[in-house]
């Protein structure tokens, strides 16, 4: 029933849309977090500029920003990101593209996680004379970051969706292959189902176990 | 100004912040400079790239019909979406175990997966099972992607709607006799509809950027691909993408404006129940948290 699928390397496919997942994850985690503590600084020129960046990114189709990435950063300015051969290149701007978009979000999910945390609690840490490095990591940090677990959950999931829209720059994850394969075999209606399979398996454990866990975390007010 | 982060500022934090102000402005200066040079090196700047803009041509003959098929496809999905993703809303909350049980599984599915595969796949059915001419397949597929998607999208919108109403007019419902249909329809229902109004025009963003996935990949004549055929016409690569992501940008930024006046004016408005259903809701449900109970979705 399944030896269509011989001859493809499905796995490989799912494994590059777990790599571009992780690699983008990563990335956009450490530059949101970046914009998001732009967005709450004191300089109004920070927070000008993370306020435009979030809207501006947050309302281009990230299929426009991948493919700019690729037409417009690789072939006219020539950013190959130090790749020697197409197919790391296309990677790379993939991830690159995925990081710029998915750090609108994850500022978003983070600073919307520092607005929970009620101005009380930092008069209160600074009645007691806590310095402000203290107030930071010892009473605002720690209930900021478990109240954005979900969130931030959710903003991976949608990524992990997301990556495949590389397939529009030729990256060999899931979609593409899955593109690849329903032109070339007749059944259109078991490779959707093996593909739907694949994504369901990559998203339930993490809406579940960030799920479980946000709940766990979360701070009872 | 204070915040949970820091304190009105004394003289020194603010000499501080200035000094960090005129660091920031020196780094975002150079940035843009870096930028300037380098579209001068590649020859982007030359006036001949930006001149068709300025032309009627280019707009009438590619950029205007591309934004037009955006449109139609994004507004058709939602027409179609909205209905079916009430039905599948209003049978999660069913009294009976089977109806929430196939419609929770219809609706965590084609949430849990991309839009691109909906719409890969749409194409290739309709390429093989129908008669639908090669020309309009295309519209067709990204249309059925789209409304797969988002119905079950909107079906989370619809069933937190209706969650978000107290439970005191269900109750009153019943205790002036009417039947389940007749509370839903004729009490739930219409208050929902209120408070959901700001989550669905932003779902309409969503639907109008996931547009440009079907005219990358199974060559729809959306914004995205008339600009492929724009530049090829004008070689001018780096503008034509600017000008669409300024379109989008433009278009998405009314529609999002839209509906957070919309939020504002209902959250005031005495006659409501004070239930209103945020604009930022729908960022978390296009995440498709999975197994219903451990996400936001069920708590609203």
């Amino acid at each position: 029933m399944f030896d269509f699928l011989e001859g493809y390397d499905v796995l490989g496919a799912f494994w590059m849309t777990v790599k571009l997942t992780a690699l983008s994850a990563v990335g956009s985690l450490i530059w949101g977090t970046l914009l998001a503590a732009m967005r709450v600084s004191p300089v109004p020129l920070m927070r000008g500029f993370g306020t435009a960046y979030v809207n501006i990114v947050r309302n281009i189709p990230l299929t426009v920003i991948i493919l700019f990435s690729s037409l417009g950063l690789a072939d006219v300015f020539g950013m190959t990101l130090g790749a020697e051969d197409f197919d790391v290149q296309g990677f790379r701007l993939a991830v690159l593209g995925l990081v710029a978009y998915t750090a609108a979000f994850v500022c978003e999910a983070i600073r919307s996680g520092i607005n929970t945390v009620p101005l009380g609690q930092a008069e209160a840490a600074r009645a007691i004379g806590l310095s402000f490095s203290q107030t930071l990591t010892l009473i605002v940090l720690p209930q900021a970051f478990r109240s954005v677990i979900g969130p931030l959950a959710n903003v991976l999931i949608a990524l992990t969706k997301n990556t495949t829209v590389a397939a529009a720059i030729g990256v060999a994850e899931a979609a593409y292959l899955m593109k690849t394969m329903i032109e070339n075999e007749a059944q259109t209606l078991l490779i959707g189902a093996v593909f739907a399979f694949g994504f369901v398996v990559l998203t339930l454990p993490t809406g579940l176990i960030l799920g479980w866990l946000s709940k766990r975390l979360a701070v009872k007010r | 100004m204070s915040s949970v982060l820091y304190d009105t500022p004394g003289p020194r934090a603010r000499r501080r912040n200035v000094i960090f102000s005129v660091v920031f402005f020196v780094l975002l200066a150079l940035f843009a400079w870096w930028v300037w040079q380098k579209m001068d090196e590649k020859n982007q700047l030359t006036s001949a790239l930006w001149k068709p803009f300025t032309e009627s041509e280019a707009w009438t003959t590619y950029l205007l019909p591309g934004l037009a098929n955006t449109l139609k496809a994004a507004a058709l999905s939602m027409v179609i979406a909205l209905p079916l993703g009430a039905v599948f809303g209003i049978s999660r909350l069913s009294d009976h175990r089977w109806v929430r049980a196939v419609a929770g599984t219809v609706v965590e599915f084609f949430r849990s997966i991309p839009v691109l595969l909906l719409m890969l796949f749409a194409n290739e059915f309709y390429a093989r099972s129908t008669d639908v001419t090669s020309d309009d397949r295309p519209f067709y597929a990204v249309v059925t992607g789209l409304v797969l998607y988002n119905a079950s999208v909107l079906a989370e919108v619809v069933r937190a709607g209706i969650l978000s109403l107290p439970k005191g007019q269900t109750e009153a419902a019943y205790a002036i006799g009417l039947r389940k249909g007749q509370t839903m329809n004729s009490i739930l229902l219409p208050q929902a509809v209120t408070a959901m109004l700001p989550a669905i025009v932003s779902q309409l963003v969503v639907i109008v950027k996931d547009t440009a996935l079907g005219g990358v990949m199974i060559g729809f004549t959306e914004l995205l691909n008339s600009r492929g055929t724009l530049a090829a016409n004008y070689a001018n690569v780096i503008p034509s993408f600017i000008v669409v992501a300024a379109m989008f940008i433009l278009l998405n930024f009314i529609l999002t404006s839209f509906a957070s006046w919309l939020e504002r004016r209902l959250r005031r408005s005495k006659r409501s129940t004070g239930a209103v259903l945020g604009v930022e809701k729908v960022d978390d449900l296009n995440a498709a948290e999975i197994g219903g109970g451990f996400g936001s979705g069920a708590s609203a």
